[in-house]
């Protein structure tokens, strides 16, 4: 987020949510988000295909197609580039490549979006007129946005249109990406990418790396690894021979699982540290057993960049230990000795390597944790980025970006655009929730959400099981007859082993920046069970 | 700031400031039972009375401006007996089975009438009303024979929430909180945060995922971070016997800075997987497509045996490393500098596309 | 004898109160005129030098309350509280109907002080007809053009007591459950919908017209100095002349039950009056010589309140009457504030032990300081006045209750 979380809750005036299912995904984000809305006034524009909790309170809720955001972006710009609502000193002083954009923008007229979309013209204006004449406007995003082919144009779309109101670089304002795991920005920011050190250091760059080579005292590879899609299909062509995985699941995350699973089987040799049997594990030839984040001590970081404290309560089961306990005996076992104390030590080495974190220590995080950039110790941390639209790269630059449609559109023999994701009551791949007695005995199983009208059309009435295909596999679930969801979509979840979302969808469609698959649009087809199938 | 005297001394409090505020900054203690700082204020439980000096009525003091030169008694002896009256009229419809409730000793309602010394009531002339516990969700209890009628739950599910999912149903001694229709939480728009459960002062909202674990003095409460989404939350796991035996909100901003003690059902209900009985205990290998259980030694001298002769026959770019958006900054750090430093590569990754 | 004197009663079948041509005729709305030839802060001025106090029960002074209305914060409003929930109280509703215009112009009136654009009159869900009526004479009050921008609007009340507190009644009127607020902020500073709002009962708006026309002082001189002017009184029970009068506030107790009253019906003697409403105390024999003005009324453990004269002969069971008030407050709680939801269903419960002739003195003893406490502790007037049958009639007919112990 280039803003924080109690920003939403009143300093924003104007909230546009897309892509995110706040309340049920970020469950506490979504409730400032309401407070802000229904208590101080704040406007509220929600756009996307299944009508969720937020559009209930929205000013204006677009139920816009699954794959077409930077139509919806674009059309948006265009209305406020033709009623001269955009911030013209903000794009003078701040911005580049403005010209280019608005070239792009002209055919998108709301007229032009509405069939790509599906939203009616004139609420695109409405919206577009809302966000763009708020004294202080907030995108909030998640998946929705990302997982897609163009991922990376939606969120640059996100980003020319918060450039082209000015909306950045103050408090309320700002691009905020929801994301999904506890720590997924933490590692990030410590450089769990194959293209980067810690903060966000190119491992193609000299001097970085020759920093973390002294640091290290080893020297280090210069050029970029393979991002986690490709190892997969790498593995299936016998280029990667090892897999160490640490704390994940491929085996449910990852599209298309059958070709997981043959790529799993093709490596040789494959560790998974984890704290259960999950479905990766399976196929490991060694299981370590990891500790929980009950069990050790660290930090997170969360969405608005707040490096926070984990604390341990319990020890962990058995003889499993802490992951950094395990990666040191490792490395030490192979040549390498690594000896830490405990996780502030770790700490400690990491700030002098990670400018954005070099000004925190556990005793300053003691206080409610620190937000980066933190460069020195007296440093206050960060709330918001690109304050005063002063960006980290100079200048912002906007992107002229078309329209393209997703990698699957629907056609005769799959009519239906398939959205997956997840629920308030489950987490992820339900390696942990589906083991929190309460949860999963609240939410036991997948439900399929399917237009209440297109449903009865096919004679299928709520609660009944329904097979759902794609041209990579088929599931059977229980089908959620509701019209919170736009006719031509279907939506469901990835957190059951039983009907592990992921056979359905495409590994094939990846952003070609980001290598994000393309989970919010497959092409699927919906039948009705006979009786006979239905029983067995 | 204004000046004024409570309890024969002359205070200090900024102006604006309620009686309530002034007491505290002042160091004098007032029971209170509907008021919680970061809720709508009610006024309605009457425990906070104070005697204004010219003033015929009681002030509730959480909803009484101080003014200069009040004068104040917070305990004079109708003040006391007044309190006394209140807990007594809310002990003669308040169901006391304190040695097996989940509140005992965690309650401010038993506090209170421990403080007041209310062994028993003068008004228990007839039962209220006996309400059956039925909800039957697996989340959270709720017992209205154990409570008050502060409305801190449905402040709390209004405005922290903002649910909207309970509120008051009939009217006088019939009143209580209730779903519309006086449905099941389920099919009301809870969403099962208990945020209820946090702000209750009495049994009358407990978890069910902890019911019986352990007492709230048994408990160590270590401050942490959720596991859950990348909001950051933080809370506290109750600790009892080196089991994890329920989740409790730290309310403070240095606490608590994202959420202030708000989480949601994954948060404060979601924590037993830590337990389960199929947790991963001891390495495993696996042989003839089975897995047999190792030691550490055993299991990490074969992994380092075999990543290295992976790495000399294959070069290092024939090996990956999966780090994770579970594991902690310093585990993420140490992951990718083992990749690169020891493995030789720079495949590594995470799931943040997935 | 002293004499009916009546400003609010006074078109009282005079007029025809279907007809506003008649209340024009009879010199309607000049009160308005003039008003509003005034600056607010002078008519504010003029209200608060005729010494009007609240008709409602509370009996602020009016003046004062209007004055509390801070300028230049946006939209205020102007409620009448028509609510008359009180049992034997009917003075609102006679005199809407006798005479809707009065009740208009006065809430005019009030509105040029606080410059409202928006008036309530919150009516008791009871009286339907009373809201045709208010609703003819407003659409001919806006087709005469008389009220200017000021507009009127008649909201049904759905029979909660307490939705005459006025407080309760602004969360009403939003739409919420009847539960009464805090106080303070006062309604004057933050009423309905968050805005400065100023509630008067009818009878207050009422007396406006004249007093704007003839002047404060002119009604200063009415009645008691304290509590000036005149005040419509419900004569009710066991009184030979069950009727309505307008009379100036320095009459006595015995003048109304004795003089306008007639006496006891039947020739039976005397034994208490309750004055105010079910919520008033009960006044004995030696007591009535007192001034009906609402600060002798106090002097006395009674209210005015609501003007209702409940009489009661000496066949009457004080201990059942207070039982069966005991049971009204029972059922009117709302349940918000503990001493009242919780103190008022105990009280039921002793004093039906008590009639019953199951009680013991303990259970007195419990009755009397579980009330003394609700007087001071509950939150609003309901809980606050809801001991004061009991602990009056334990005051002055304690042998009654005492007869009804059990034996022990």
């Amino acid at each position: 987020m280039t803003n924080s979380i109690g920003e939403l809750e009143k300093d924003a005036k104007c909230i546009f949510v897309i892509g995110s299912n706040t309340t049920e995904n970020h469950p506490v984000i979504g409730m400032k988000i309401k407070k802000n809305v229904l208590y101080n006034g704040a406007k509220l524009i929600v756009a996307d295909p299944r009508r969720i909790d937020l559009a209930s309170i929205a000013d204006v809720y677009m139920p816009h197609l699954p794959g077409s955001d930077v139509a919806l972006f674009n059309a948006m710009m265009n209305v406020i580039i033709s009623e001269g609502l955009a911030d013209e000193n903000f794009i003078a002083e701040h911005t580049e490549g403005y010209e280019a954009m608005a070239e792009v923008v002209k055919k998108y007229t709301p007229e032009y979006a509405e069939p790509i979309t599906g939203v009616p013209a004139e609420k695109i204006r409405q919206a577009a007129r809302i966000y763009a004449e708020s004294d202080a406007a907030a995108i909030c995003y998640a998946m929705g946005i990302t997982q897609h082919r163009n991922g990376t144009d939606n969120v640059k779309s996100a980003c020319n249109l918060a450039m082209l109101t000015g909306n950045i670089g103050r408090p309320g304002t700002g691009v905020d990406p929801l994301r999904g795991q506890n720590n997924v920005q933490g590692a990030c920011d410590m450089g769990g990418l194959p293209t980067v050190f810690t903060a966000y250091q190119a491992v193609t760059n000299d001097a970085a790396r020759e920093k973390f080579e002294k640091a290290w005292g080893v020297p280090l590879p210069g050029h970029a690894g393979t991002v986690l899609t490709e190892v997969i299909n790498k593995a299936h062509h016998g280029d990667v021979r090892a897999l160490y995985v640490l704390g994940e699941n491929p085996m449910m995350s990852d599209p298309d699982l059958e070709h997981v699973e043959e790529a799993l089987e093709k490596i040789d040799f494959v560790v998974v540290q984890d704290i259960f049997m999950s479905e990766t594990a399976r196929f490991a030839d060694v299981v370590l057993p990891g500790a929980s984040f009950a069990e050790k001590d660290g930090t997170f970081s969360n969405t608005e960049r707040r490096v926070q404290r984990v604390r341990k309560a319990v020890s962990p089961p058995g003889q499993a230990r802490s992951d950094w306990e395990i990666i040191c005996d490792l490395a030490t076992r192979m040549g390498y000795p690594m000896s830490y104390a405990n996780s502030e030590e770790i700490f400690e080495e990491l700030r002098t390597l990670t400018p954005s974190y070099a000004g925190m220590t556990y005793q300053r995080m003691e206080g409610g944790g620190l937000q980066w950039p933190c460069p020195t110790e007296v440093h206050p941390g960060t709330p918001f980025l690109h304050k005063d639209g002063n960006f980290s790269r100079g200048l912002g630059a906007f992107t002229a970006i078309d329209h393209i449609d997703p990698g699957e559109m629907p056609d005769q023999e799959y009519p239906i655009r398939l959205s997956t994701g997840r629920s308030l009551y489950h987490y992820h791949t339900g390696t942990m929730t589906r083991r929190a007695s309460a949860l999963n005995e609240h939410v036991p199983a997948a439900e399929l959400e399917i237009n209440a009208g297109q449903a009865a059309e096919m004679g299928i009435k709520d609660g009944e099981l329904v097979k759902i295909s794609t041209r990579r596999g088929s599931l059977k679930m229980k089908a959620k007859v509701t019209d919170k969801i736009a006719r031509g979509v279907a939506f469901t979840t990835f957190h059951f082993t039983e009907t592990p979302a992921n056979v359905l969808t495409s590994a094939e469609f990846l952003d070609p920046v980001a290598k994000i698959p393309e989970y919010k649009v497959s092409a699927a087809r919906i039948d009705k069970l006979s009786a006979e199938e239905m029983t067995g | 700031m204004i000046t004024l005297t409570i309890n024969g001394r002359e205070v200090q409090t900024p102006r604006g400031s309620t009686i309530l505020e002034a007491c505290q900054r002042n160091g004098i203690s007032i029971p209170t039972l509907c008021y919680d700082p970061d809720l709508r204020l009610a006024g309605s439980c009457r425990m906070c009375v104070v005697e204004v000096k010219g003033r015929p009525l009681y002030a509730a003091s959480c909803v009484t401006p101080a003014e200069s030169n009040m004068i104040i008694e917070t305990d004079s002896e109708g003040i006391v007996a007044a309190r006394k009256v209140i807990l007594e009229l809310l002990a003669a419809r308040h169901h006391f089975n304190c040695q097996v409730c989940e509140k005992n000793a965690n309650c401010t309602f038993q506090d209170y009438c421990y403080q007041y010394g209310i062994k028993e009531s003068r008004y228990e002339y007839g039962h209220g009303a006996i309400y059956e516990i039925t909800d039957p969700n697996p989340f959270l209890e709720r017992d209205y024979n154990k409570c008050i009628m502060c409305t801190r739950c449905v402040r709390a599910c209004e405005e922290i929430t903002v649910a909207r999912a309970i509120n008051v149903k009939n009217r006088g001694h019939e009143a209580k909180i209730s779903t519309a229709f006086d449905g099941n939480l389920a099919d009301s728009p809870c969403v099962f945060c208990g945020q209820c459960v946090m702000v209750c002062p009495t049994g009358a909202l407990t978890s069910r995922v902890s019911a019986g674990m352990g007492r709230s003095y048994e408990v160590d409460k270590v401050l942490t971070t959720c596991t859950y989404c990348g909001t950051g939350c933080t809370f506290e796991l109750n600790v009892k016997d080196d089991r994890v035996v329920g989740v409790t909100s730290d309310r403070t901003i240095v606490g608590s800075p994202v959420n202030k003690g708000a989480l949601c059902v994954k948060g404060r209900f979601g924590w037993d997987f830590i337990h389960a009985n199929d947790r991963l205990t001891t390495p495993l290998i696996k042989e003839n497509g089975e897995f047999r259980e190792a030691s550490w030694d055993e299991a990490l001298d074969l992994v380092a045996q075999r990543l290295g002769e992976i790495k000399t026959e294959h070069g290092p770019d024939s090996m990956a490393m999966f780090t994770s958006a579970r594991v902690t900054n310093e585990e993420n750090y140490l992951a990718q500098k083992f990749t690169r430093a020891v493995l030789g590569t720079n495949n590594v990754d995470h799931c943040a596309r997935l | 004898m002293i004499e009916e004197k009546r400003i609010v009663l006074r078109n009282a079948d005079n007029i025809d109160p279907e007809d506003i041509k008649d209340y024009l005729q009879a010199g309607g709305y000049r009160g308005l005129e003039k008003a509003r030839s005034m600056r607010t802060i002078d008519l504010i001025e003029e209200v608060k030098k005729s010494g009007l106090r609240g008709r409602g029960g509370a009996a602020f002074n009016c003046g004062l309350k209007w004055s509390f209305v801070p300028p230049n914060r946006g939209a205020t409003f102007v409620v009448c509280n028509l609510d008359e929930g009180e049992p034997g109280t009917y003075k609102d509703r006679t005199i809407v109907q006798k005479d809707p215009q009065t009740l208009l112009e006065g809430m005019a009136i009030c509105a040029h002080a606080i410059n409202s654009k928006q008036g309530y009159i919150y009516c008791r869900g009871e009286y339907p007809y009373v809201v045709e009526l208010l609703n003819r004479a407003i659409g001919q009050a806006k087709e005469a053009g008389v009220l200017g921008d000021f507009d009127i609007e008649v909201r049904m009340g759905a029979g909660a007591y307490v939705c005459g507190e006025e407080t309760a009644l602004i969360e009403s009127l939003e739409g919420h459950r009847g539960e009464p607020r805090f106080k303070p902020p006062f309604p004057g500073v933050e009423g309905l919908w968050g805005q400065p709002t100023v509630v008067n009962n009818v009878e207050t708006f009422a007396n406006l017209p004249e007093i704007v026309l003839n002047g404060g002082e002119w009604y200063a001189a009415i009645g008691a100095p304290n509590y000036t002017g005149t005040k419509v009184l419900t004569l009710t029970g066991d009184v030979k002349n069950r009727i309505f009068i307008e009379v100036p506030t320095t009459t006595t107790l015995r003048e109304v039950v004795f003089g306008f009253g007639g006496g006891i019906k039947d020739d039976k003697k005397f034994k208490a009056v309750q004055v105010g409403g079910t919520s008033g105390g009960f006044i004995p024999e030696h007591l009535l010589d007192t001034q009906i003005d609402a600060d002798s009324m106090r002097s006395i453990g009674a209210t005015l309140g609501t003007g209702a004269v409940f009489v009661m002969d000496e066949t009457r069971d004080i201990v059942d009457i207070v039982t069966r008030i005991a049971k009204f407050f029972e059922h009117e709680s709302c349940g918000k504030c503990n001493p009242c939801r919780e103190g008022t269903y105990r009280a039921y419960e002793i004093m039906k032990k008590i009639n019953q002739g199951q009680a013991v003195a303990q259970d007195i003893d419990n009755l009397t300081v579980l009330g003394r406490v609700m007087e001071k502790a509950c939150l609003c007037g309901l809980g606050q006045a809801a001991p004061s049958p009991t602990l009056t009639t334990l005051q002055h007919f304690y042998p009654e209750y005492q007869a009804r112990l059990r034996a022990q």
